[in-house]
């Protein structure tokens, strides 16, 4: 018998605000931190994403941004849960996909440049910051990075390897990353438009988001992390699949280790990236997956994509939905534009509901599905 | 409640050679790691344009893969949603990211930036044999095998998978190391228990 993952506390840290709750209240008075950008170190030309401010601090002596956005969320995260993170039966679990890569940019190659750059490096700065006592565990699987890692931190409580989990991912927009899309024509020339008729790309965001796991049964009545899967398209490595088949198999698959049927899952956060062929493959996977009709948002709007943030974010702030009974919408969708008739969250509404769906997909045919309830 | 699984077959290419089932099967000392892998490619005969394409890292897990697989792994068998891949380094994509920074000052690349990113390796792999399983990318500074049996092990006890490609790929300017082990539930004639300590005993030999 698989023990119980409970989610005993959770943080967001994005330009939006520092804590779930700024969060959730940017959200709900419908606050976008999507602008136009011109910085130079980013992009020679202008460009809208969704990024810290230069004032913002990030002033830890040795640690770079990409190191103190997970301090930053660990910190808050941990101080709201009733967990012994210095025992030896908690693990930190860490999901990027680029991590300090922006160093690249500024600093010579060298050896050194190359051991300051390893996600392994970070892992350990950030896992003796706290006094975590196990090997902090690194996933960086492109845009699916932040659902692999509670998934597997779920697991990994499920079988008695360890009592708790804290998961964070975090991603810094870096030149690198900027010109890397620009290049592949992926961003959109203003705020991206999720399923709409006119969606025209992405926009590249910044952030980080952790939730601690426990499997102790004192913390009865929390959310749980009821069930999860991974596929792989096994299609293209830059594209999605043409039917959404392999997605739809992983949707299936986590909502058949929760016990659940499709009629349970009361809404779904979509990874709707906004680009033209991410959303049709997605609102294709939904219907096969038997779910046209729940109700469902993408967040990038608010956040843009945050990469190996994106799962852990947007799953915080679907389990904040649960709690307060409120769906946030979609903005920037006006006009459904997928072959699949998928039913798009476009103003904040009440909601009843006790379990949500989860998804991802990413680079390297890569697809990620968890669902998240009561 | 776990079930007897074994290794099946197992690739190592390393010091300019390539072994399977702790057999040296070619050698090609002196030359640099591309001209390597190239010559590994060509040795075998391998027929699959897309290589050229490839970034090193991915020339160096799709080769250990298909050396793996050949004539040791029968695909029909398999539904592609039960094939799955889990692979580790410590590196992530530094090697290709490194190529890629050096093309941002004049052109940024598409085709150079989409192999920033370490689990493309594993897309490459699938896409070439049809796997749709669960696949993770994880980061550690040594191949951590208890970790990895733990993960393989989850995966296959739970019927997640059915059979398993699971190792170390690592790449960095001139150094490099692949090690592939194909763990499924039944025995071969040369097959091993998998267990943690028969992926340290091949992955240290």
């Amino acid at each position: 018998m698989k023990s119980d993952v409970f989610i005993v506390a959770d943080n967001i840290y994005s330009p939006l605000g520092k804590t779930t709750a700024e969060n959730f209240l940017q959200l709900k008075n419908g606050v976008s931190s999507v602008k136009l950008h011109n910085d130079d170190n980013l992009s020679a030309t202008l460009f809208h994403a969704a990024l810290f401010d230069n004032s913002e601090q990030f002033s830890l002596q040795g640690y770079t941004k990409f190191e103190q956005l997970l301090i930053a969320s660990i910190s808050d995260a941990i101080q709201n849960a009733d967990i012994d993170i210095k025992n030896n039966n908690t693990v930190l679990i860490i999901s990027s996909t680029k991590g300090n890569i922006g160093l690249l940019e500024t600093e010579a190659n060298s050896a050194e440049l190359h051991k300051r750059v390893a996600m392994t490096t970070s892992a350990k700065m950030v896992a003796d910051y706290f006094g975590f006592q196990n090997q902090p565990i690194i996933i960086s699987n492109a845009c699916i990075s932040g659902v692999m890692a509670m998934i597997t931190g779920a697991r990994l409580l499920q079988t008695g390897q360890y009592e708790n989990a804290v998961v964070c991912g975090a991603d810094v927009i870096s030149k690198f990353i900027v010109s890397g899309f620009q290049s592949f024509q992926a961003l959109s020339p203003s705020v991206c438009r999720p399923f709409d008729k006119s969606r025209d790309g992405l926009n590249l965001g910044e952030g980080a988001a952790t939730v601690v796991l426990s499997a102790n049964k004192k913390f009865e009545g929390n959310l749980k992390v009821k069930g999860g899967s991974i596929s792989n398209d096994a299609n293209h490595i830059s594209g999605p699949s043409r039917t959404g088949e392999e997605l739809a198999y992983a949707i299936k698959k986590a909502i058949q280790e929760t016990g659940l049927t499709p009629a349970d899952i009361d809404f779904i956060s979509a990874h709707g990236t906004a680009t033209p062929y991410n959303d049709e493959m997605e609102a294709n996977a939904i219907r096969l997956a038997g779910l046209p009709s729940a109700p469902l948002n993408s967040l990038k709007g608010y956040y843009g994509h945050t990469l190996g943030a994106a799962g852990l974010i947007e799953t915080v702030v679907s389990m904040q939905s649960l709690k307060e009974g409120l769906m946030i919408p979609t903005p920037g969708f006006e006009e459904l534009g997928v072959s699949s008739p998928v039913n798009v969250c476009a103003e904040l509404v009440p909601i009843d509901a006790r379990n949500f769906l989860k998804t991802a997909s990413g680079f390297g045919g890569c697809n990620g599905a968890a669902v998240i309830g009561d | 409640m776990s079930i007897e699984k074994h290794i099946t077959s197992s690739c190592i290419i390393s010091n300019n050679a390539v072994v399977k089932n702790g057999v040296k099967l070619f050698e090609n000392p002196g030359v640099d790691v591309a001209g390597f892998l190239l010559s590994v490619y060509q040795y075998f005969q391998f027929n699959y344009p897309k290589f050229y394409k490839m970034d090193s890292l991915s020339k160096l897990g799709w080769l250990a893969s298909e050396v793996l697989l050949k004539d040791s792994f029968d695909k029909a068998a398999y539904q592609p949603e039960v094939v799955g891949v889990v692979l580790a380094n410590a590196n992530s994509s530094l090697d290709n990211d490194l190529k890629y920074t050096a093309t941002i000052k004049e052109v940024p690349s598409p085709s150079v930036f989409v192999y920033t990113l370490p689990n493309i390796v594993i897309g490459e792999i699938s896409i070439r044999n049809n796997f749709k399983g669960e696949h993770a990318f994880f980061i550690q500074e040594q191949f951590d095998t208890a970790f990895i049996a733990q993960q393989v092990n989850y995966l296959l006890d739970n019927d997640i998978l059915q059979a398993c490609l699971c190792g170390w790929v690592d790449i960095l300017e001139q150094d490099y190391k692949a090690f592939l082990f194909l763990v499924e539930k039944k025995k071969s004639e040369e097959s091993v228990v998998f267990s943690e300590d028969n992926l340290k005993k091949i992955f240290g030999s």
